[in-house]
């Protein structure tokens, strides 16, 4: 039976590359490596992961230097020479090994005003949205994230300036701006302007490339500073 | 510095990116066509001095490049050098201010 020859990260923000050698099987994912190691060589190892069918966005990591959901990658398609290398997603503190602390990153999308405000009560009917409408078309292309941080951990702006909100919470918000039935449009787009906001995006578009469900947060972010550079210059900021 | 303030120089920032992209290809191109046909110092200076079109024209460029380049630095500042708040921003008006008053030094150095 051939085998992999894995590195896995080890310890906190300080820490070390740990050699392991993980049997090879057909269509095996880079979650199954992680779990074999944890399960068999050594189980010790903390990671996180919950559904395993790319669901969840629990099971992000960083394998061979590029962020990646790891339930939904086969080791065909990463590893390089039979080896791979498993890291902590990046510019999130590291709890331990592949562990990293999600606080802040969703401390982010309730910054962005990432909840939805409606003005009907339970009393009243259902608001009727058109699956057609251009801003329901524009919601459906953003909606399925999963919150797995793929794309902030992607982001070299978040890397640069560490209050940036990140492409996860501004798509987000995006998704609030477009849905007709939303009444806090306002004061989420002064939530989402200004340095930590939409405005410090570089479109670079490492979010749009990496993001496993295809979401292109980067045309959202787009769509927000539209809408503020529209608003500011009306003077209603 | 308010969200609405920081919005504002975004705004202008790329207002005068768009503002300069016609200076600065009016610019070159009058700079080549002027080589090109062999004009020496003086000859270019009698077909600025006094020209209120050219005038107006390199304002509005020294105009641009002042609001342009302090908003442009503001955000390198802050993401290389980690360098934000009120110094930064205090610095960078200065560097407006400069930029301003030496551009304008210039184009009126060869209007008058």
């Amino acid at each position: 039976m051939s085998t992999l020859q894995v590195r896995v990260w080890r310890g906190g923000a300080k820490g070390a590359f740990q050699a392991f050698e993980v049997p090879r099987h057909a269509s095996q994912t880079v979650l199954d490596v992680v779990t074999h190691i944890q399960r068999v060589l050594d189980p010790t190892l903390a990671y996180r992961f919950a559904c395993r069918v790319g669901m969840c966005g629990s099971c992000a990591m960083t394998v061979n230097g590029q962020a990646r959901w790891t339930c939904r990658t086969h080791v065909d398609k990463v590893a390089k020479n039979d080896a791979m290398e498993i890291a902590p997603l990046r510019n999130l503190p590291v709890i331990r090994d592949l562990v990293t602390d999600m606080r802040e990153f969703f401390d982010k999308w309730a910054r962005a005003k990432g909840q939805f405000s409606g003005s009907l009560s339970k009393k009243e009917d259902f608001q009727k949205v058109k699956p057609e409408s251009p801003d329901r078309v524009a919601v459906d292309a953003a909606i399925e994230c999963i919150g797995c941080g793929v794309c902030y951990s992607s982001c070299d702006v978040v890397a640069a300036n560490p209050d940036y909100l990140g492409p996860a919470a501004l798509n987000r918000a995006w998704t609030l701006q477009k849905d007709e039935r939303d009444v806090a449009g306002a004061e989420r787009l002064r939530a989402v302007a200004g340095d930590a906001g939409c405005l410090s995006c570089h479109t670079h578009m490492s979010c749009t490339e990496r993001c496993p469900k295809q979401i292109s947060p980067t045309a959202g972010i787009a769509g927000l500073k539209r809408e503020v550079s529209l608003t500011v210059l009306r003077g209603e900021l | 510095m308010t969200v609405r303030t920081q919005s504002i120089l975004w705004v202008a920032q790329r207002a005068s990116a768009a503002v300069l992209a016609l200076c600065v290809a009016t610019h070159l191109a009058t700079m080549i066509y002027a080589v090109r046909g062999g004009l020496t110092a003086a000859e270019i200076l009698a077909r600025t001095q006094g020209n209120t079109a050219w005038f107006a024209f390199y304002s509005l460029f020294v105009a641009a490049i002042a609001v342009h380049v302090p908003i442009g630095l503001r955000a390198v500042f802050g993401e290389w050098l980690d360098w934000r708040g009120a110094s930064r921003d205090a610095v960078l008006c200065f560097l407006a201010l400069f930029l301003f008053f030496f551009g304008m030094r210039a184009v009126l150095g060869v209007f008058q």
